[in-house]
């Protein structure tokens, strides 16, 4: 003990948090047939790691706080705390720190607003944060939980809740007028779209390819989505069997096929950003996160969504482009009609979506980020974006996004929204109007 | 996987259809095409796969190198960008399949097996198309020539040592290793690699040796390692990236092969051929072959023929077997579930030896070890040399910081047998006398539990007279450790006439976790390793004594390429601790171990430099010894000597084996070679001597019939 008088630490500022960069792995088929059948999970998660960092060779590995990793099966090859054995795996400093996390499908992303979280209140400068599913090793029907049975008792949540399949047709039953046809109208589309975006090289800047190992074919390399299914008609999807209802709406067409992926960021405070001259894609304005019923946890982007503009003083019309989860196409559907979009509004997953090109889970947050930037840089005249996704047992996350190379330009091919908006984030790191509410 | 679904073509390479190898492990190879960012077409990339675990890594026999040929033809046929050849996880090729060439039967089949291997690999080294290696894993021998063919080579950083052993073996880097190595590194590192490293105690390259020598052209993060390979290839194709090649002058071979000829020489008096036939091809690959690798590799083929069937490969293959297959399962352990678990260890005695047997204990078992010494002057002497130790393998970097507190803390000293109550291992290294042994153990088991094991480092004395007289003599086993204890893999574990199984199962689970190569040897005077070199060292001494020219009998074996002369092996031992062996073993067998005259002359003297070096670096007998030591009037030739040395060492292994000392002769093989060093090609020394004719010659019977460590009848 000195007697030395008591010091007290600088007061609090907040800091503008910045999306430097987004890759993800290919995905991959689940199962026996699928790329990533003899590949581990983390293995997926470390060339994300790996990458991000080569891609940014003017950071100093150890300069990233946190590694922050999504998995919904914390088991097996996506174990133990998958942030830490990955980033060791991928090769950083010892001194840098790791952790696993899980919000189901919004597991990426709220490894996203998590990191992003320390970074405004100033505990981090950067931060690596992603997601990782392999759902071929970890099906979603032997997760190994234990509900408890008060769920049951207490009618608490219908045992039908943890089915996401179930939830969808549980949707279209509540929003009668969201047609199975209409639903498939979507899910053709999103593999249209999701086919342009290739063919137009909007897909593979961001990924990361992959060495896959197989005992029978040798060792390969993953470059493409194995998912996707081009040339997918209404017709053709018709008669498609509706496994999780006789005679319901949902199937394989127009949901998203199971998944092996992995996706991870970078995240920087704006000043480190600038340090360190690591490229500003996006900025982050603010997130939210909602409960709703999870017999019905396809609506939950409604009241994130609804929840982030108003925190933001934001309305969906100031949104130019919007990145949604596509976990069932109903689900989107509940989204857009909600907002008075129409079903194939252009403002919504320019490049398709989850129905074509996966859903690994955890993993899916970050890759809406990854395109969102991507679209950010094509359509300077966009000045917000929105990310956003559904989530099991009942919840939806958002986050919104401001495009920096926004040039107050008007909109060439209506694909954005208007640019106005109100109580937006200044240029300034530490006063952004947005993030005031702890002032 | 199976690994019998291997039927392919031969017909690009072509080859003797009957070559075969009964039970090859056949590596396949796998051709996928793929596709890489960055290239225009695909890439043939080929994976070697034998369908097993990293446990048992690919080799290469005949119907493995048709296998790579048929993923050739598939490669080749698809007229791709670039073709790779990567391995298995962890593991690139091991190269050939050693028990399997030496299956081979006759100089044909040996001479076809380089034939083949070099026309199959010579299409990666010919194509038009880029080719590349990802070497990922073990690689070895054949399984590098396969990157010396590509135009290309990529290491991980995790792949682990790498080396071309062939001339440990007794035969040559014949599938390209002795003409492209050269060429693409320079023929100084080529003669490092393929002659000085193998005959330095078998030495490896590590990953960053590798790439400096120019072995290989990148390293590359095993995290990503096929990822960056191919990435990498990418960019060799498309040319953004070039690899400069370097050039070498008649004269850097001239040097190159003149030092390799000296220490070979050095190293093996000419006892084994395969590295002068590789210097011979190195120094034409740089001459005669400059610009006929056709030549260069069907003189490959020719040298490969008379090695796979000369004795030396024999004998190398059969120390291979002992010391990778036999030294991990030692023959007469009993049954490993009665190995007692050691959780405290006691060292009596604090003098050099025992302080190294405390250093080893502790270092591998990280278990207390407590020290005693009849004083306490000598014991915190003893105690602070093992401390020393601890100290200096954490400045070497071989031990963390941590790691040595831990150990520092293990090791203590105690002038109280109490502090042993809780020991379930007490080994004694206390002076070499019978009754000060037994007065240490009787004292011992006044203290210990009743199941304790006392243990013996003695070299010579026995085992079961130093039990006698205990309530528990059953518990009683030698362990006899080798000079130095750090390096030496050898433990003679001797079992007394009452020692328990109990007592040879923890000795035999102990030299696994101090990770020493075991043989469990009944109690007779000097064991196996001190009695054989005793008795050949005996022989010497007493050729000096009959008055053979001191020089003339120390260089009487160097055609043996021993590691040693026996007067350089005496200098290394200490003259006073030979003569103390040397009494013990003529107070057992007086007609076969005389004692020197002019070693207790030395002794007496206290003369301890034996042998000296001229300028040129030649050892010599010292001036010194010459002058002390006195030889009568029957001097013999280095001939004679070398016969009657040669002679009594098969005398006294037969008599061993009729003893029942050890049960094998390939035990003593093991022992000579674990623990004197004997060289590889004479097999220990068994194979040698059946060899030479002289087992049956002396003892009317060999040690082993004709194929097993020697060539077939």
């Amino acid at each position: 003990m000195t007697s030395a008088p008591p010091r007290s630490a600088p007061a609090r500022t907040l800091n503008d948090v910045v999306f430097v960069e987004g890759v993800r792995t290919p995905f991959g088929r689940a199962g026996d047939k699928g790329q990533y059948a003899q590949t581990r999970g983390d293995d997926l998660m470390v060339k994300v790691i790996r990458e991000l960092l080569r891609r940014n060779p003017s950071l100093p590995p150890e300069r990233v706080d946190d590694v922050a990793v999504a998995a919904v099966a914390q088991t097996g090859d996506q174990a133990p705390t998958i942030g830490r054995t990955a980033a060791i795996l991928a090769g950083l400093p010892e001194s840098v720190p790791g952790f696993a996390l899980d919000r189901m499908c919004a597991g990426a992303m709220t490894a996203v607003t998590t990191m992003a979280s320390s970074i405004a209140v100033g505990a981090y400068d950067v931060a690596i944060a992603g997601g990782v599913e392999h759902m071929g090793h970890h099906p979603m029907t032997a997760s190994g939980a234990d509900p408890n049975p008060r769920f049951m008792t207490d009618n608490l949540v219908s045992a039908d809740a943890l089915n996401m399949g179930v939830t969808a047709e549980n949707l279209h039953d509540k929003y009668p007028t969201l047609t199975k046809q209409r639903a498939d109208t979507y899910a053709t589309a999103s593999q249209e779209k999701y086919a342009k975006a290739l063919a137009d090289g909007n897909i593979t800047p961001d990924l990361v390819p992959v060495a896959t190992r197989s005992a029978e074919q040798g060792w390969g390399l993953a470059t493409t989505d194995e998912p996707p299914r081009p040339g997918s008609t209404v017709d053709g999807m018709a008669n498609l069997k509706t496994p999780f209802r006789p005679h319901g709406r949902v199937t394989a067409g127009n949901a998203s096929p199971l998944t092996d992926g992995a996706t991870g960021c970078l995240l920087a405070s704006a000043e480190a950003a600038e340090e360190l001259g690591l490229p500003v894609r996006m900025r982050m304005v603010t997130f939210a996160f909602a409960g709703v019923a999870p017999e019905t946890m396809g609506e939950g982007p409604v009241p994130a969504t609804e929840k982030a503009l108003a925190k933001a003083g934001l309305t969906i019309d100031d949104i130019g482009l919007i990145e949604i989860n596509e976990a069932f196409a109903v689900q989107v559907l509940t989204f857009t009609e909600h907002f008075g979009m129409a079903d194939d509004d252009p403002r919504v997953n320019q490049y398709g979506g989850a129905i074509a090109v996966g859903h690994p889970l955890a993993s899916s947050g970050v890759r809406l980020m990854t395109q969102l930037a991507r679209q950010f840089e094509q359509h300077p005249q966009v000045r917000y974006g929105l990310t956003t996704m559904c989530v099991g047992l009942g919840m939806g996350g958002a986050v919104i996004w401001e495009n920096p190379h926004y040039d107050g330009s008007s909109d060439p091919d209506g694909a954005a929204g208007p640019a106005a908006g109100a109580g937006t984030a200044t240029d300034s790191g530490t006063d952004s109007g947005a993030e005031e509410g702890t002032k | 996987m199976s690994t019998d679904t291997t039927t392919v073509p031969t017909e690009s390479a072509g080859d003797a259809p009957e070559l075969v190898i009964p039970g090859e492990v056949v590596t396949n190879a796998i051709t996928r095409l793929i596709d890489v960012p960055g290239v225009a077409g695909q890439v043939a990339l080929i994976t070697l796969d034998n369908g097993m675990d990293h446990n048992r890594p690919n080799t290469l026999g005949p119907a493995g190198l048709r296998s790579l040929d048929a993923a050739l033809d598939q490669a080749f046929a698809a007229k791709p960008a670039a073709i790779a050849v990567t391995g298995k996880p962890y593991v690139f090729a091991a190269g050939a399949d050693l028990s399997g060439i030496g299956a081979l039967n006759g100089k044909d089949a040996a001479r076809a097996i380089g034939q083949l291997g070099h026309k199959v690999f010579r299409r990666l080294h010919d194509s038009d198309i880029p080719t590349f290696a990802f070497i990922n894993g073990v690689a070895f021998g054949g399984g590098i020539e396969i990157g010396l063919h590509c135009h290309y080579r990529t290491l991980a950083a995790n792949a682990g040592p790498m080396a071309l052993p062939e001339c440990f073996l007794g035969i040559l880097p014949g599938w390209g290793g002795t003409q492209l190595l050269p060429r693409l590194i320079g023929p100084e590192n080529a003669v490092t690699v393929i002659v000085e490293n193998p005959l330095n105690n078998n030495r490896t390259l590590r990953t960053k040796d590798a790439a400096a020598l120019g072995v290989v052209d990148q390293v590359f993060d095993g995290a990503d390692f096929l990822e960056q390979s191919l990435r990498w290839l990418a960019d060799v194709v498309s040319g953004s990236v070039t690899v400069p090649r370097k050039e070498f002058s008649s004269d850097d071979y001239a040097a190159a092969v003149a030092r390799g000829r000296f220490l070979a020489q050095q190293r093996t008096h000419g006892a084994t051929t395969a590295p002068a036939r590789a210097l011979d091809l190195i120094e034409a690959a740089g001459g005669e072959f400059a610009d006929d690798l056709t030549a260069g590799f069907a003189a490959e083929d020719e040298a490969l023929a008379d090695l796979i069937t000369s004795e030396p490969f024999r004998a190398g293959l059969y120390t291979f077997n002992l010391t990778q297959k036999r030294a991990r399962k030692p023959v007469g352990a009993p049954d490993k579930s009665l190995a007692q678990p050691v959780t405290k260890v006691g060292v009596v005695g604090a003098g050099l030896m025992a302080s190294q047997l405390a250093t080893l204990f502790v270092r591998r078992l990280k278990v207390p070890v407590v020290l005693t010494e009849i004083d306490q002057q000598r014991l915190d002497a003893g105690v602070a040399r093992v401390h020393g130790e601890i100290s200096t393998l954490a400045e070497k970097g071989r031990i963390s910081p941590a790691e040595a507190n831990r150990l520092t803390a293990l090791v203590t000293g105690s002038l109280d047998y109490s502090a042993f109550a809780d020991a379930d291992l007490v080994i004694e290294a206390v002076y070499e006398q019978l009754e000060v042994k037994q007065q240490v153990f009787a004292e011992l088991e006044k203290h210990v539990a009743p199941e304790a094991i006392l243990a013996t480092n003695t070299s010579s004395l026995s085992v079961t007279a130093m039990a006698k007289g205990l309530q528990h003599p059953e518990r009683v086993v030698g362990l006899h450790f080798f000079n130095p204890v750090a390096v030496m893999p050898l433990l003679e574990i001797i079992r007394a006439e009452q020692t328990s199984d109990a007592a040879v199962a923890t000795g035999v689970a102990l030299a696994k976790q101090l990770r020493k190569s075991p043989i469990i040897c009944a109690d007779a005077t000097g064991f196996v390793v001190n009695r054989l070199l005793l008795r050949f060292m005996g022989e010497i001494l007493a050729a000096i004594d009959e008055g053979t020219d001191p020089q003339v009998a120390d260089i009487a074996l160097d055609p043996l390429g021993l590691p040693m002369t026996p007067i350089m092996l005496l200098q290394l031992v200490g003259p006073a601790v030979a003569l103390h062996v040397q009494e013990t073993l003529n107070a057992s067998w007086p007609d076969r171990f005389p004692v020197s005259e002019n070693l207790r002359r030395t002794v007496d003297s206290g003369l301890k430099q034996l042998v000296s070096w001229d300028a040129d670096g030649t050892q010599k007998v010292s001036d010194e010894v010459r002058e002390l030591w006195q030889g009568g009037d029957q001097p013999s030739t280095a001939e004679q000597v070398r016969e009657r040395a040669l002679a009594a060492l098969a005398t006294e292994a037969r008599l061993m084996l009729d003893e029942g000392v050890v049960s094998d002769a390939a035990d003593i093989d093991l022992g000579m070679i674990t623990g004197a060093g004997w060289p590889a090609w004479l097999g220990g020394i068994t194979p040698y001597l059946d060899r030479e004719g002289i087992s049956e010659k002396v003892t009317g019977k060999r040690f082993a019939p004709a194929g097993v460590a020697t060539l077939p009848a």
